[in-house]
Order: structure tokens, then sequence, then C-alpha cells
């Protein structure tokens, strides 16, 4: 045996490829990661961080009402998101205060009914892992019937925001700029957010409806400390979603062998990944390196500005 | 005679919005090719009438008539500034781009065609040396030119600016004055430039409107800046004076409210106690 040959059977536990409750991992985690980093870019960027997080929060109700009724959890999340989402907007006006009081209102209605749904769930079925799956997720045992419309709900995410792309784009430059030419802007506000609750709720099933935050926000706003354009940051924040996540469902995979029996949650590993993305992403020391790639003018400007 | 051709006809325009009236009964046209100055004091419905032009706002009474049928396709509008992050990785060019095809559908592709529009838009503007410079980066000069490109890159037949003037140096208000006085030249366009100080705009207008009150005086610029027009308009005596090729008006202390006007008035206005 060569030593690259005993480094990977250290690092890839026995059982990592033959496991069908990996394989899962591996397809629904990573297609999750690649659908929310490139849906993030677009969230951080126009400036609706909280409402993706208000939408997975909301969505563990859906979650928590299919664990009740027995029922696919994708669609729950998926059901519930989509609720929110249009709630969200036909409350909101255009102004960005009101638009955040909207969101926390449905916030808090959603989160009051995932509590009552939750309640039921731990009380009926007389187990406590109810509120821990939906809330924080439970990666390797997700059935395998949820692959189908795992599949279908990332790839129309990713239909609609190719579809999109340019008026998003306007649209979260200027509003006014956008309504010149012709973009409808509310219509197309609310399809940003029916994309957000289809990214976060195919994450609610994989990391968890609280931590799906973590991989919409993380990875996005990871990338656009770097890339110098907005496909280039969807690109980035993809790759390093679908890295974390694997990397993440690696060390919980062998992190039952060090642990004696329980091993981490995968959730934790993916989001500690992503957080250390997201500060290695900032270290660099970003305003150097802007400074260089632009040579004279941008360092006399910003002082002349200061 | 495309040149000569009515092109924004704003016909007995009132607009109330929540109860108030901001515009009464405004009345204007302008032709191809001509630089008008929509002159008013904050507050005096300027933004409101760019807004109902654009549609954006439903009159109460009156219409506003474009040429050449669709509104939208033949207006560029340039707002007074846009905020945005330098975090967020837009360029100069990018937002230039936008203005081409921004309202598509579909991923953008990389035609040579778009990117020499793109490029001599950058340069007609003189935006070249910071075509790659991030938007939120830009200085307000540097931004206006960049929302100008974005605006023109289509060719309207019009474009209306929202205190374009505001916000900058002086040196860089003449450029950009000049700077929209060749484009509209070169582009046969008719351009609708609000601001609060007309003497900016004083070589380059052949048009003004002037607002106060909700009303409008129009016409040439040497016609509606006369002592008894602006009398009339303002409601109170006033001396329009010219030295040095600017031009000051003296409102000269009316007595009774004079002091709650002074507030009310552009910048050009100088008050009399």
């Amino acid at each position: 045996m060569t030593r690259v040959s005993l480094l990977l059977s250290a690092l890839f536990e026995p059982g990592w490829n033959s496991s069908e409750p990996v394989l899962t991992a591996v397809v629904i985690g990573g297609g999750a990661a690649v659908v929310s980093g490139v849906v993030g870019v677009l969230t951080v960027m126009r400036g609706q961080s909280f409402a993706g997080h208000a939408l997975a929060d909301v969505s563990s109700a859906g979650g928590a009402a299919a664990f009740l009724l027995g029922l696919n959890p994708l669609l729950g999340f998926l059901l519930m998101g989509v609720i929110a989402a249009a709630g969200m907007e036909s409350f909101a006006a255009h102004r960005i205060r009101e638009r955040d009081l909207a969101t926390g209102v449905v916030l808090g209605a959603g989160l009051g009914l995932s509590a009552l749904l939750l309640y039921l769930d731990v009380t009926s079925k007389s187990t406590t892992g109810a509120a821990i799956t939906v809330m924080f997720g439970s990666m390797f045992a997700m059935p395998p019937s949820v692959v189908p419309l795992a599949l279908a709900v990332g790839g129309s995410a990713l239909l609609a925001i190719a579809l999109l792309y340019r008026p998003l784009l306007l649209s979260s430059l200027d509003p006014a700029l956008a309504r010149v030419r012709g973009v409808p802007v509310r219509l197309i506000g609310l399809c940003h957010l029916l994309v957000v609750a289809f990214a976060v709720a195919l994450s609610a099933v994989t990391v968890g409806a609280i931590l799906s935050t973590a991989l919409l926000i993380g990875p996005a706003a990871a990338a656009l400390r770097i890339a110098g354009r907005p496909g280039g940051a969807m690109l980035l924040a993809a790759v390093i979603g679908v890295a974390a996540t694997w990397g993440g469902i690696l060390i919980a995979y062998d992190s039952y062998d060090w642990t004696g029996g329980h091993g981490w949650p995968v959730s934790f590993c993916i989001v500690t990944i992503i957080f250390l993305a997201y500060l290695a992403a900032g270290c660099p020391a970003r305003g150097k390196v802007r400074a260089a790639a632009r040579p004279g003018k941008a360092g006399v400007q910003a002082a002349g500005r200061g | 005679m495309r040149g000569e051709s009515e092109v924004l006809a704003v016909q007995r325009l009132s607009v109330s919005l929540s109860g108030r009236r901001i515009l009464d009964e405004v009345d204007f046209a302008l032709h191809g090719g001509e630089f008008c100055g929509l002159i008013g004091a904050n507050g005096s419905g300027k933004t409101t009438l760019l807004r109902t032009i654009l549609g954006f706002v439903t009159p109460t009474s009156g219409r506003v008539v474009i040429d050449g049928g669709h509104r939208l396709a033949q207006i560029g509008y340039v707002p007074q500034k846009i905020v945005l992050d330098p975090a967020i990785p837009m360029r100069t060019r990018d937002l230039v781009g936008l203005g081409l095809d921004g309202h598509r559908l579909g991923l953008p592709l990389a035609r040579r065609a778009r990117r020499r529009l793109v490029d001599a838009m950058l340069e007609a503007v003189g935006a070249t040396s910071f075509a790659e410079q991030r938007v939120g980066e830009l200085s307000g000069g540097e931004q206006q030119r960049a929302l100008i490109a974005h605006a023109l890159i289509r060719r309207p037949r019009l474009l209306l600016l929202d205190e374009p003037l505001a916000n900058l140096d002086i040196k860089s208000i003449a450029t950009t004055v000049s700077l929209l006085r060749r484009l509209a030249l070169e582009y046969r366009m008719t351009v609708l430039l609000s601001t609060h100080d007309m003497n900016p705009l004083l070589p380059a207008m052949d048009r003004i409107v002037y607002l106060a009150n909700g009303r409008a005086a129009t016409g040439r610029t040497e016609d509606v800046v006369r002592g008894e027009v602006l009398s009339r308009l303002f409601g109170e005596h006033v001396d329009v004076i010219r030295v040095h090729g600017r031009i000051l008006v003296i409102a000269a202390g009316a007595g009774n409210g004079a002091s709650a006007d002074l507030e009310r008035h552009p910048d050009h206005v100088v008050q009399v106690p």
C-alpha cells in the first residue's frame, strides 16, 4: 500500500461508497448546495438575507406538518415556504423598512405554527426526534424517495434564475431603472422570493430549516468577497457550498469512529466549514488586493473622497 | 423633418398626491433635439412631473403624449443617484450593458456586437477609464456618466434627468452639462433636465419649464426668465438681473409671507429683506 492510499483509507471510512444513506446525502446535499449558492448570491445582492432566513424558518412549519401526516418532508418545507413568500410579498410595500416589517410578521406567525405542529409531532408520535430533524436536519436519515422531487425543485429553481437573470440584476441595482426598462419589478421580486423558498426547502431537508440560512447566505457572502462578477460569484458560491456539504458529510461519517458510535451532526460540520470559508475569503487584506488590481486611480480617488 | 417634430407634449397636466395638488395645468411641448431645463425649488413638483412623464404617476387630469407611441421605448431616464454597496460586483460596464438588454429573459450571451455597443457608449460619455470599476466605488460625476450611458445605449428620442447636477462639484457640473449638450446634438435627442439652479444650464438650454406653486412658465429661456413672467409665477414681485453671464432673481421682500416663501425658491433667487 502506498502512502496515498493509506491516507485515503483513513479519510474515507469503510462503507463510505456503498452506503445508500450516504449516497442520498451526497446527491441531495450537493444539489441543495448548488441551488442555494446560486440563489444566495442574488439574495445577498438584493439585500434580502433576512427574508431568506425568515423563509427558511417558516418552512419548518411545513416540515413539521409533513412529519405529522407522514408526507414527503421536502413537500412540506416547499409548500410552507411558498405560502410564506407569497404572504411576505403581499404584505410588503416598496420601502425597505416596511419590507422588513412584513418579513418579521410572517416569520413570527410561521414559527408559532411551527411550535404547535412540532408539539403535536412530539406528543402524538411520542418521539423527540421530530424537532431536531425538522430544525437541524438529519442528512443520513433521508428517504431515497426524496430524490426525484428534490431534483425537480432544484432544477426549476436554477431554470428560473437563468431565465430572470438580467431583470433580477437590473431591479436589484435600482428599481426605478428597471421599471423604465419595462421590467415588472414587483413580479420579479415575488419570483425571486419563490425561488428562495425553493432553495431553502431543499436545504431544509438536508441541514434543517434553521441552518439552511447558512447554506443560502454563507457561501454567497464568501464568494462575493472574492469574485469580480455576479456570474462568477454564483459559480464560486455553488463550489464552496458543495465542497462544504460534501466535506461536512465526510467528517460526520468519519466522526462515528472518533466518538465511539455517536458521531457529530452533519449540519454542524457543514456549517462550520462554511463559516471558515467566509473567514478565509475575507483574509487576504481585501482592500490591498483591489487597489493593486486597479492601478493608479483607485487609491487616489479613495483618498480624495474620504 | 424628424428633428422638428414634437417629441413630448404635456397637455394641461394636473397631479394630486394624497390630496395635495402638486401640478396645476402644466402645459408645454418639446421638439426633436431641444435642450430643456426643468427649473424649480425643492418640492416644486419637478420629480413628480418627471415620474408622470415616465408613467409612474397617474395624472388627475390632462395627459402626456410621447411621439412614436410606446412610452418607455422612447425614453431614457437618469435617476439622481443609485445607492450600491461597493462590495457588490457590478461594474460600470455591466450597468451600461443592462441598459441595453436588462429587461430580456435568459442568460446574457457574450456577443461581440453587444460588447462593441457597450464600448462605444462608454467612450461616448468618457467612461472608458472606469469601465471595469465597480459602480458602488464611483465618484458622483463618474456615476452620473455611467447612468447617462445606461440610459442612452438604446438611443431614446427623449432623455429625462432628475437633478443630475446635485451633489456634483463645480467642475463636474460644467463637464456634465457640456457632455449632455454634445450628446443631444449628436443623437438628435430631446433632453429634459431638472435642477434647482438654472445658471449652469444657461449656455446649453434653449427652452425652460419653470415650476413654482405647482404652476409652470414655459418657453424660450429669454422669454420666461423675465421680471413680469416670474413675478406672476411666484405671486410676488421679483426682478431678474443678468450679471457676468449669470442670472440672479431678486425677490424684494413683499412683506407678508415673504419669509415663508424663502425656502421655496430655487438657488438663483436672492431674497432681499
